[in-house]
């Protein structure tokens, strides 16, 4: 692959200052945990379904807990002396719990510490097999069909209802698709619960679900066998509910998780408390699961200029890579994203997207970086607008991105509908074949545009970067640093979830996922 | 009036050539191209050309046709609405906001309800505005107060009470389901509730808006895409100066 001249000591040195900035927040999400995350375990423990309100029975739980308990000392224990008492599994035991025929005692004394204790880490350990287990049969189905070449073609389905989302997700691996990323409805980031279900109903989006994701990922291993390649699914673990939805998304063998740790924050105003803590657990599942992560950097050049801002993209990738792996994530699950959205009036825009598209390939080499289409310089003019996303496949296969997010021609005005989506596969798949070995053939002039012009960004996010392990992210965040967004550490929903681990809190779910 | 007749133009006057593409829910084959171009025949089109058929799914073939479109449009009785505005530079407004006014003319908007776009309201009020075009906030002759996305309607119009907007200014992006004109109908009832609708002027923008369309539904202008800060400067700084200029009227 043509490759850049960065400087390794640079390199080197804006690494050191993401992973600086990491251990700072990760000083502030040890001591936290949130509502979220207690639902999690519970999840991860068995319990699943709602009651007649329609409140998940995680959510009744936790709340009575919250209500009647000491949110303090976390959900597992409680819920294990509980579990002990009623004899029966966990779900039985949280329909027992919210439908008041069993209580809290809050008085755990009551049954030896020890046995209580043992309940916990069974329950625990159980999740964790399960966690393993999805990992699992994940690699044997990508034996059995492998992996297709990168860039992975990476294509969205969105119409609201599941099972039409399943017909279109057909639909788009017949036209060459490789992963199908199913978008959920506008509201859901929201929602502090998960809704439950299959469904049929959304807006620009359908709900993430657990029975949605098994749908489409039954529907999807069938279209695996047929092709011959395996093909991914994707769904979002970001809003309120990032790790209950990993658990979700681990239990159906999902292989993708949208999981950014400052997008909520960023984009939907979530508190950025909650989302740190939020973001840890749910890598932590990711990791066990053998799901990747997709961060969203690319979301950050849509409000604010690509030439102008193109360094707090790679300052974000740093510090969200440096997370994740404080979360165990391995490289290789690391979907560290990027995109094409400069202005296409600017002269040699092009050089730029791809000083911009190889240095995060050069950075980030071990892992599956994932390539963002032109979005916000697409137009009514469809026809122009394929001609933009030509640019961007070319861009692509020529700087050997991991994975692709398909553009569509359409962008600018619905949801694409099943045509547009076969148009731009059409268009991925000519660009790719006929510049298939591109990459490797050229090399980057030594002082040319595109070499500057990656320095530069470099420069600007060392210095960034730089800043920020000075003043702290939250410090950064409120400072508008990313997106020309500013939001404060006390500002955003959800801030009310979190709370203090208290002297009593025990999750050895965490415990043993933290190894 | 004279009438004045119309038909799509492709390649001499009054060919009536139209291209369309579209997907029909068959197997692609000779078929599904007759059907194809019996169904161009079924929307009054003649001479059709399907060229090109393509499956893109187990029973879905996309097509691309060529046709002559037969009918033909009165454009003389075709009336459409903009905006009206006199064009001025950012230097003319702010002297003469400051002449015939005397005083800023304060502004609040944002994307209400669930939309949480904020890109198209912010080219119009931020300082660095939209294509080398400078928004409301660099002007001297406007106070502009954005209150960014997923704002409840309620909570505007307590703003604008709060900082005595002359103008509220409103963003609606996503239109799927046609939740935009949901979402602004909503706000003209939180309006009229509590008798506010004369007190400001309203003003919509968007994507998928266009000046019809904010008036059909109570507002005083739409703005769609490509709109610059200058234009929505202009409108609002004519309408203000009607209300209540020094010199009345
Ligand atoms: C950037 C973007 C986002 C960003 C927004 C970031 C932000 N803070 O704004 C993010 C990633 C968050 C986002 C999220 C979503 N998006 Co979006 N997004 C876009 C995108 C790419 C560009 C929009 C944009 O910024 N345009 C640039 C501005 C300058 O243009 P503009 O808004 O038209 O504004 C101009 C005029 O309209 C006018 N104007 C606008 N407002 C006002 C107000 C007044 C008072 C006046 C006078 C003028 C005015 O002046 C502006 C300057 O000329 C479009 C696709 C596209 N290319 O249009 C999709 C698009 C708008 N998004 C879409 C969707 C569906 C969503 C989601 C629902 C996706 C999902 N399922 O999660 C969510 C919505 C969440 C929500 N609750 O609303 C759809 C909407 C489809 C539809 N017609 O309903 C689009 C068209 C993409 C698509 N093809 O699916 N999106």
């Amino acid at each position: 692959m043509a490759r850049l001249n960065l400087k390794k000591s640079r390199i080197n040195r804006v690494r050191k200052l993401a992973s600086r900035i990491a251990e700072d927040i990760q000083k502030f999400i040890e001591p936290h945990s949130t509502i979220s995350v207690e639902r999690t375990v519970l999840r991860l423990y068995g319990v699943d379904g709602m009651d007649l309100q329609q409140i998940p029975y995680p959510n009744r739980v936790v709340d009575l807990w919250r209500e009647k308990g000491d949110i303090s000392m976390g959900i597992s224990r409680p819920f294990a002396e509980a579990a002990l008492r009623s004899g029966k599994s966990a779900l039985a035991t949280a329909r027992l719990l919210a439908d008041g025929e069993i209580g809290f005692t809050g008085d755990i004394a009551r049954l030896a510490r020890a046995d209580v204790r043992r309940k916990e880490m069974a329950m625990a350990k159980d999740a964790v097999k399960a966690l393993a287990l999805s990992a699992e049969r994940k690699r044997r189905k990508i034996k059995k069909t492998p992996l297709p070449r990168t860039p992975w073609r990476y294509i969205i389905v969105a119409t609201g209802n599941i099972y039409d989302d399943r017909t279109q997700a057909r639909a788009a691996v017949h036209s060459g698709a490789d992963i199908i990323a199913v978008i959920r409805s506008t509201v859901q980031s929201l929602l502090d619960y998960v809704p439950y279900g299959a469904t049929t109903e959304g807006f620009g989006g359908t709900f993430a679900t657990q029975e949605n994701f098994k749908v489409m990922r039954q529907a999807l291993d069938e279209e695996s066998e047929k092709a011959g390649r395996y093909i991914r699914l994707v769904n979002y673990s970001s809003g309120l509910c990032m790790a209950e939805i990993a658990a979700c998304a681990a239990f159906e063998d999902l292989d993708i998780l949208l999981n950014d740790s400052m997008y909520g924050v960023l984009f939907r105003n979530i508190n950025m408390k909650r989302t740190f803590v939020d973001q840890y657990f749910s890598r932590l599942i990711c990791a066990r699961a053998g799901i990747m992560i997709n961060t969203g950097e690319d979301n950050y050049l849509t409000t604010a200029d690509a030439m102008e801002n193109a360094h707090a993209v790679t300052a974000s990738q740093l510090i969200n890579e440096a997370m994740a792996k404080k979360a165990g994530l391995p490289e290789d699950l690391l979907g560290i994203g990027h995109a094409f959205e400069i202005d296409p009036a600017i002269e040699n825009a092009f050089l730029y997207e791809l000083a911009h598209a190889a240095l995060t390939r050069q950075l980030f080499p071990n892992s599956p970086v994932k390539y963002m289409p032109p979005t916000k310089f697409m137009s009514g003019d469809i026809f122009l607008s394929h001609g933009l996303d030509t640019m961007f496949n070319l861009a692509s296969v020529a700087t050997g991105q991991g994975i692709h997010l398909a553009g569509i021609l359409t962008e600018a005005i619905h949801n694409p509908l099943m045509q547009d989506r076969a148009q731009a596969l059409d268009n991925i798949n000519y660009v790719f074949n006929i510049a298939r070995d591109l990459g490797p053939e050229i090399e980057f002039k030594k002082d040319g545009m595109i070499n500057k012009r990656a320095a530069q960004v470099l420069e600007e996010a060392e210095a960034l970067l730089e800043k920020i392990s000075g003043e702290g992210l939250m410090k950064a965040i409120s400072q508008g640093h990313f997106a020309d967004i500013k939001r404060g550490p006390e500002e955003g929903r959800g801030l009310d979830g979190v709370f203090v681990k208290g002297p009593g809190y025990s999750n050895p779910l965490m415990e043993l996922l933290d190894r | 009036m004279e009438k004045q007749m119309i038909k799509p133009y492709g390649d001499t006057m009054d060919d009536g050539l139209v291209q369309l593409s579209f997907t029909l829910p068959v197997e692609n084959g000779p078929r599904a191209r007759k059907a194809a171009q019996e169904y161009a025949a079924l929307l009054n089109l003649t001479n059709v050309t399907v060229a090109d058929a393509k499956k893109i799914a187990d029973g879905f073939t996309c097509f691309v046709i060529y046709a002559r479109a037969s009918a033909a449009l009165d454009y003389s009785v075709i009336r459409a609405t903009e905006a009206d505005f006199p064009k001025m530079e950012r230097e003319d407004i702010d002297r003469r906001i400051d002449r015939e006014l005397g005083r800023r003319i304060v502004v609040v908007g944002g994307a209400i309800g669930t939309d949480a776009h904020t890109v198209g309201i912010d080219a119009i009020m931020n300082m660095k505005g939209y294509r080398q075009d400078y928004g409301l906030e660099r002007y001297s002759g406007f106070m502009a107060v954005n209150m960014g996305a997923q704002v409840a309607g309620a909570l505007l119009l307590e703003k604008g009470l709060e900082t005595g907007a002359d103008a509220i200014l409103v963003s609606q992006t996503v239109t799927k389901n046609n939740i935009h004109i949901r979402q602004m109908t909503e706000f003209m009832t939180t309006l009229n509730g509590r008798n506010m609708r004369g007190r400001f002027i309203l003003v919509a923008g968007g994507a998928r808006l266009d000046n019809d369309l904010a008036l059909r539904l109570g507002y005083d202008a739409g703005f769609g895409p490509g709109t610059l800060p200058s234009q929505v400067a202009s409108f609002l700084a004519q309408n203000v100066i009607k209300r209540h200029g020094k010199r009345g009227g």
